[in-house]
């Protein structure tokens, strides 16, 4: 019963919980970065011209977002040594994380670049900016502003989904507890201070997630 | 080479198919109940009531919070310490209902605070009940907004169903796992148990996007 939850046990193995902290961080945001640049060249190729690159890119979204992150992260866990390709377990992670969340920040990308008026284009054409002074000073600025939000809310679901990597025993949060199961066997213990953790992070990007809104109805009035 | 490990796959091919099972039977008893659980806590989330509404909303945070896994983990490790011994396959159904009836409260909530005040407050004014409200007037309309992103939700959640694998529910990413072990050909092996999620799940992301298609251009009608 909870009477027995172990606190001496708790303190004991917080330095592992904090540096498998910090692990859930590093992992995340790494992932983040890499499906930021993944999600713009996939929505660069899903709106160009070229017919067979537009194709390409909308078969890696459609089967990303159709299968689970567990499958992706085994696929490449078990499936790129058979072909002779081998890496740390915390490179495969990440490059689970950056292609799956990619295909969802395609979508996110898009939407900011489609939010900003054909008119706002032609007038900054007509006074006579060049292409990337248009980017700079038109239309990133604005897009920024609507991605935001949702940009925050992918990294929610990232940190999220970071939980998974403990599967290839990666030391994150999730394998704090683990770790703590199976050394000590206090489950209670050990997952509820991750999901702790968890939900730290979970309220200062719900945070952010709403001054970022707040900010942008601010600069559309 | 390949062609051995292909015959492999295809010899312990009832296996997988018995693994889809396994993933179609969870995802739907939790779907089922967590949409009839979601829309009772999305009605009390987008009522009046000062006290159920922020003890939903607390919940409904940290579930949204924290990760699926621990979840499971937490409902699997931790019931017992409550003398409540679960099999992995209940404890799989009970954890995945929660997060569904979480993520679709929040859809119903919204699709009923979309619905104008104008049509609740004619509704009350032609002597309507609030059941009856709810009934004849709100949901109906409100059914136009959460139809196109509570078929995305279920997407979401059937993918989230092979999470359940970790504590030993033989669905079909835990029946990937093991082939591995046997035919160690991991492309193969996670390449088919993909397809076959591709399957249930590929589907009904198109169903989502022509609803929402179709939602949004009755939408624009009703403004004209």
């Amino acid at each position: 019963m909870l009477e027995t939850f172990n606190f001496r046990v708790i303190f004991e193995y917080l330095p592992l919980f904090w540096s498998c902290f910090l692990a859930t961080l590093w992992l995340s945001a790494a992932g983040l970065l890499g499906a930021l640049l993944v999600g713009t060249l996939a929505c660069g190729l899903r709106i160009s011209r070229f017919k067979l690159l537009a194709w390409a890119a909308g078969v890696y979204i459609e089967s990303i977002r159709s299968t689970p992150l567990l499958v992706q992260l085994f696929f490449f866990y078990f499936g790129l040594p058979s072909i002779g390709i081998r890496m740390s377990e915390a490179t495969t992670g990440i490059l689970a994380l950056t292609l799956n969340s990619g295909a969802y920040m395609a979508e996110i990308v898009r939407a900011g670049i489609q939010s900003i008026s054909h008119g706002q284009v032609e007038a900054a054409v007509s006074s006579g900016l060049n292409y990337l002074q248009r980017m700079r000073h038109i239309i990133l600025p604005q897009a920024i502003g609507v991605t935001l939000p949702p940009l925050l809310g992918q990294a929610i679901v990232l940190v999220k989904d970071s939980a998974l990597l403990s599967l290839i025993s990666l030391p994150e949060l999730t394998r704090a507890g683990q770790i703590m199961t199976s050394e000590r066997f206090m489950p209670a213990e050990g997952f509820l201070t991750s999901a702790l953790f968890y939900l730290l992070i979970y309220y200062i990007l719900k945070g952010l997630t709403h001054w970022s809104q707040k900010r942008l109805i601010y600069m559309q009035t | 080479m390949w062609g051995f490990y292909i015959e492999q796959l295809i010899h312990s091919l009832p296996f997988f198919l018995k693994g889809l099972w396994m993933t179609i039977a969870v995802s739907g008893l939790s779907l089922l109940a967590g949409t009839a659980i979601g829309f009772i806590w999305g009605i009390l989330r987008a009522s009046r009531s000062r006290f159920v509404k922020p003890l939903i909303g607390a919940w409904v945070d940290i579930v949204r919070g924290t990760p699926f896994l621990v979840q499971v983990f937490i409902i699997f490790f931790l019931l017992p310490e409550f003398g409540i011994q679960l099999e992995a396959f209940p404890a799989a159904v009970i954890a995945l209902t929660n997060l569904a009836a979480c993520f679709i409260c929040e859809i119903v909530a919204a699709g009923i605070q979309a619905v104008p005040s104008g049509q609740k407050e004619a509704a009350t004014s032609t002597g309507l009940n609030g059941l009856q409200q709810l009934r004849y007037v709100i949901l109906p309309q409100s059914m136009r907004i959460i139809l196109p992103p509570l078929v995305g939700q279920f997407v979401l959640l059937i993918k989230d169903s092979s999470v359940v694998s970790a504590i030993g529910v033989m669905d079909v990413t835990r029946v990937g796992w093991l082939t591995v072990q046997r035919v160690p050909q991991g492309l193969l092996v996670f390449g088919l148990v993909a397809v076959l999620y591709f399957v249930i799940c590929y589907p009904l992301i198109r169903v989502s996007n022509s609803l929402e298609k179709r939602m949004s251009a009755g939408v624009t009608q009703n403004k004209m």
